[in-house]
Order: C-alpha cells, then structure tokens, then sequence
C-alpha cells in the first residue's frame, strides 16, 4: 500500500540531502528545548509542590467559623443591621472521633490526623517565645507529615511528658536533648515537659514555633479537654485535593480546605509558569512547522517539472499530494526522534552536572507525545505544499525549467 | 503483442477543438475541429509549422490537456467525461510519453525510472516487470548501465531510457514530442530505429511530433497540421529502406 509513494517521498528526500539534513536539525533543535524545557518546569514544580506538601496535609479541616444570627425581620419592615463579626475562639471539632472515622472510610483518602492545636508560650528562664503547639496522635500525624525523618536530634517521642520541638526554637531557648521545657497556655495553665527529640522540617515558621507533645497535655494546656481543633488529611492524588475538600465539606458541614486553596498564590505561580512554558512550545513548534512547510514548498517549486512527468506517466493526484505528506511527516518523525534523544541528553546532563537543585524525571510518555505531535505537525505543515504539487497543471509542469 | 489485428483502433477524435483564455478577452482557439484516427499499426508523424498546434494536439491526445470540444475516443472509451483520476489511471496504461528534453527523474537510477509507470499505478514492482524493464533497456543498448542516476548518462542515453520508459507499460499508443531533436544524427536515428522495431514487436501506435523532415520521410503515414487544422493525411512509401520489414 502506497509503495510508489514511500519510495519517491525517500528518493526525493535522500536526494536533497542538504535540506534535508538541515531541516532535520532545526526540527531537532525546536523538539529538544519543548521536551527540555517541558521536563524541567514538569520538574521543578513537582519539585516545589513536594517540599511544599512534605510539611502540610493535602486537606485541613476545622470546625466552621462561628457566625452572628441575625433574626429576620418582619414582613414589610426594613431592617439595617450594624455587625460586629464575632471573634473565633479556638473551638474542638464536634464529635471529632466519628468525623475521623467517616474520613477514614472516605475514597481517595489515605491518612486522617486529628489534632488539637494552638497558641502558648515556651519559657525558660528570662527567654520567651510564643509556639504553636500540636498535639498529636504520632502514629496517625506520620502518615501526614513523615517526623521521623526530619528528626535531627534524640528520638521521636511524645506522650508522659515529652515533647519533641523544632530545631531553631530549641536554638532561641538554648535547648538540647533532655532539657526542661516550660509551656505556658495562659490563664495559669502551665506545665513542664522533657525535650525528647528535636526535628527540623526545612521550613523557618514551623521549626522555630512548632511544639509536638501529646494529644491530652495540648487539650489541658489550652484548656479544650477531649478536643481536636483541626484534621489533617492525606489523599492519593493530590491534584483530587480540591475535589476531596468540597465533598468533604458538603458531606460534614465542616470547614475544609485543600492545599491548592492553602497555597493559592503558589498554585497561580505554578499555573503561570506552565502556560509560559506551553507559549513557548506552541512557538518554537509553530516555527518547525512554518520551517518544514518552506523546505517543502521549495523542493515543490525546485520538481515542478518532475512532478508534470510523474503525472504525465500515470501518477494520481492523490498520490502526489501523499508523496509530499509523506515527507512531512517523515520530517517530523525523524527530527522529533533525534531532538528527543537530544532533549533526554541535555536533561540527563542537568541532573548530573548542573546545579542539583532539584532531579528532573523524564516520563517515557514525552518524547513519545512529543513525536506523534511533530509528525503531525509535518503532515500538517506539508499540506499546502503538498496541495500545490497535486495541483500542478502536468501541461505547465513539463514545460518548467 | 505482434499477433494483435493490425486494424484495430487506437485512437480517434471527432470534431477536436481546444481555446485557451476562454472566456476572456485573450481567447484563442489553436484546433479548429480535428477528426482523426489511429490503428494499431500506424507509424505516424505529425508535422507542420511551430504554433501550428502540434504540442497541443499532443498533450490532448496525451489526456494532459482536456478538449474544449468534441470527442477522444481512447482504445474506444470517450475520454470528455472521465474525471482526472480516470484520465490520469488510463493515461498511465494505455499511453507512453517521450519527450524533447530526456525528463528522468533525477533521484531514481535508469532501470528505477523505467519502472517508473508501474510502480505509480501498483506500487511495488514484480519480478517479470523488472525483468521486462531490463529487457527494454537491453533493447535500447542500455545492458549494464541500469542503477546509473540520469547524469551519469550521455543525452542519447537518457533519450533511451525515456523510450524504455514509455514503453514499460506496454501502452498501446506511443507519443513523442521531438524526441531526437535534442540528439545527435545518429543517436536520433538509434531512437528512431527503436520506435520502428517497438510499432512492429508489440503492436503499438506510434505518433511523433517532429521537424525533421528525414524523419518524416521515413515514417508510414504523415500528418500535417496548419494553423491548427488537418491540411494534409498522406500515407509514405512504406518501402523507405531505413524500415524495411521482412
């Protein structure tokens, strides 16, 4: 099928090598700074979402903000209503243990970490510091946020008194292992604890305010017994996050919030970054394909007369027009094959030579979307020349020079 | 192909015209209403006077140019409301083409451009039809010389392969348009000879566009067209020495 046509497209194109060859290079050159460029933004935003998602749950969930009521008023009367919005007081999540026990059954959710967190103050001695603290169920709260592994001194502990505090606070309050940590949750509730471990998450906000100790010690100290102020849940995708959250919120009429909606600017970072990414490649790939389409219009022009004797001994319209697709999509095929071989190199390059910020994983799935849009692209850009060949009056064709 | 019925038709037009421009203040009409008929047999030249309307004759006997008006009728079919994929499929099979200037391609060797006709109407050459290629080459004194490109070739070499060529298909009508006109005398009267010897073996029409007159001379028949009217339909002395048969 379409024998005589494969073969005239390859003779032509072996015949003027020299376009070819640089056709060929300049497609490679375009396929190899998409499938670069695309590897490292795909990169280094699944880089940032990581670090971004190594110390934060994909959805936190609190109890909804307290609200005025305002009672409506009479039929026929207007009313104006002067509100001061009401203060939220640190408030326990209610009947958290069966909300957990939904969540657990829930789909797409892998992890559910109920906590009771807030505001007190580390002391000791003359130094103060006001922390955040967490009590936390530590079995549950791994499967969140992996403390172990930022651990850094001591060892992961918490419950009878032991706390495990971040790295810059036991800094600030000059701390190592085993010292006593005064904790202050106001209105006189005080208590001491041991210094078990000290953990650094790579983030400043959190290693210099967090305090982790037991669930029961955080609900006394902030005076909340029994309460878990905020849940904490992993899912399995974390792009679903969003979708997870509203049905979540829907489901338990609580307050719940994914992390794209935590991170919005963020998200809109990373958002604006792909479309300028996906600029570029649309670009760089429109000028392979105006590039492609004006080596095949030459070459159209330069077998004017080869063309007119091809269709003087018997070849179709149709066939002319596939020869020059053909092309095309060879053009495309063999150039996105040698850029995404190039695109591979230069990113194999970067993750051992350059600047190791981050590893850029290469998905098999790119260079291979990468070819079947580059040939397509051939066959696209081929078509009007491509057209102009069947067109070729055979008469007019002969008689060129 | 020699056992064919010699008197079988070919090729006949009926009340041929061709303009050009038509519709437009620029409009020409070069054939004036053509009638005539070719058999199988016939060895034919078609002189007369540039602008006289012999190439365009010829492309339109050819199927590269359609008529304005009146009928062609090719190996009985009429061709005037065939479309161009139909045209194009016939012209392929039943007719042969050579032209002034030899017209290989240049990107296939000798022996690919006579496959050429075949392989565009059925893709990939067979075994008999490459070994038939060769043997038309070896008629054309061309043995040896069949993966040479066009350029390593002498232009009466190439002319030949072009006559290889348009014979391949084995066509019924064979077309030239000067075909020695850019050869040397003796190069010319190889390829002359080599139409002679094809009209003969395979029992295929010859029609030749061409202004030299020792040519003409030795051809069968000879049609003279003026001022894109038939003046003249004459048959030559078939006992010129140059084609004496058996």
């Amino acid at each position: 099928m379409m024998w005589a046509e494969w073969t005239i497209a390859l003779k032509f194109l072996r015949e003027g090598k020299a376009q070819s060859t640089l056709i060929l290079v300049g497609i490679a050159v375009g396929v190899a700074v998409i499938v670069f460029l695309t590897a490292l933004i795909t990169g280094l935003q699944d880089n940032i979402i990581e670090r971004t998602l190594g110390t934060q749950a994909h959805i936190r969930i609190e109890a909804p903000q307290e609200r005025n009521t305002i009672v409506p008023a009479p039929p026929g009367t207007t009313q104006l209503v002067l509100e001061t919005k009401r203060a939220q007081r640190l408030r326990s999540i209610n009947n958290w243990q069966q909300v957990v026990d939904v969540l657990d059954t829930l789909p797409r959710v892998t992890a559910v970490s109920p906590i009771i967190s807030g505001p007190a103050f580390a002391r000791r001695g003359d130094a103060l510091e006001s922390v955040a603290l967490f009590g936390i169920d530590l079995e549950r709260y791994q499967r969140i946020v992996p403390l172990a592994e930022d651990l850094i001194a001591g060892e992961l502990r918490i419950g009878a008194n032991d706390a495990v505090i971040g790295r810059l606070l036991a800094n600030d309050l000059g701390m190592t292992v085993g010292d006593k940590l005064r904790l202050d949750g106001g209105q006189g509730r005080e208590t001491i604890v041991n210094v078990a471990g000290i953990f650094e998450l790579g983030v400043r906000e959190l290693d210099s305010r967090y305090v982790y100790l037991d669930m029961k010690q955080a609900q006394s100290l902030l005076d909340l017994p029994g309460a878990a102020t905020v849940i904490d849940v992993r899912v399995d995708d974390i792009f679903e996050a969003e979708n997870v959250a509203s049905r979540i919120d829907r489901l338990l009429g609580l307050k719940a919030e994914s992390w794209m909606e935590t991170n919005a600017e963020l998200m809109n970072a990373l958002r604006s970054q792909s479309l300028s990414t996906q600029i570029i490649g649309f670009f760089v790939a429109l000028s392979v394909a105006l590039g492609i389409a004006s080596v095949l219009s030459v070459s159209v022009v330069q077998r004017t007369r080869e063309i007119g004797i091809l269709r003087a001994m018997g070849t179709k319209r149709g066939q002319m027009l596939r020869v020059f697709l053909i092309q095309g999509a060879l053009f495309g095929l063999a150039g996105s094959a040698l850029g995404g071989l190039a695109g591979y190199g230069m990113v194999a390059i970067f993750n051992n030579f350059g600047p190791r910020l981050f590893y850029v994983p290469v998905s098999p799935w790119l260079p291979v979307a990468a070819t079947l849009l580059a040939t397509l692209t051939g066959v696209l850009s081929a078509s009007l020349p491509a057209r102009r060949a069947a067109a070729l009056d055979p008469v007019e064709a002969i008689r060129h020079v | 192909m020699s056992e064919h019925d010699k008197r079988e038709e070919v090729l006949r037009l009926e009340g041929l015209r061709k303009s050009y421009n038509i519709g437009k203040p620029t409009e020409v009409e070069v054939l004036h209403g053509l009638d005539l008929c070719l058999q199988r047999s016939d060895f034919a030249a078609l002189v007369g006077a540039s602008g006289s309307g012999k190439s365009t004759l010829l492309n339109v006997i050819g199927l590269l140019d359609r008529p304005t008006a009146g009928e062609l009728y090719l190996l009985g079919d009429a061709t005037s409301s065939m479309d161009d994929e139909r045209r194009t499929a016939l012209r392929g099979n039943a007719i042969g083409f050579v032209f002034q200037f030899h017209h290989l391609i240049q990107a296939f060797t000798a022996l690919e451009n006579v496959l050429m006709p075949l392989m565009v109407a059925s893709g990939k050459p067979t075994a008999e039809q490459v070994a038939f290629a060769q043997q038309l080459l070896a008629e054309v004194g061309l043995q040896g010389l069949e993966e040479r490109k066009p350029d390593q070739l002498s232009g009466g070499q190439q002319q030949r392969v072009a006559v290889a060529r348009a014979l391949v298909g084995r066509p019924a009508l064979l077309l030239a348009d000067e075909p020695t006109g850019n050869l040397d005398s003796k190069s010319a009267a190889e390829v002359f000879q080599l139409f002679r010897k094809f009209n003969r073996e395979f029992g295929c029409a010859v029609l030749m566009v061409t202004h030299d007159p020792r040519l003409s001379e030795q051809c069968d028949r000879r049609i003279m067209l003026v001022d894109g009217l038939i003046e003249s339909d004459e048959v030559v002395s078939k006992a010129a020495p140059a084609t004496a048969p058996a």
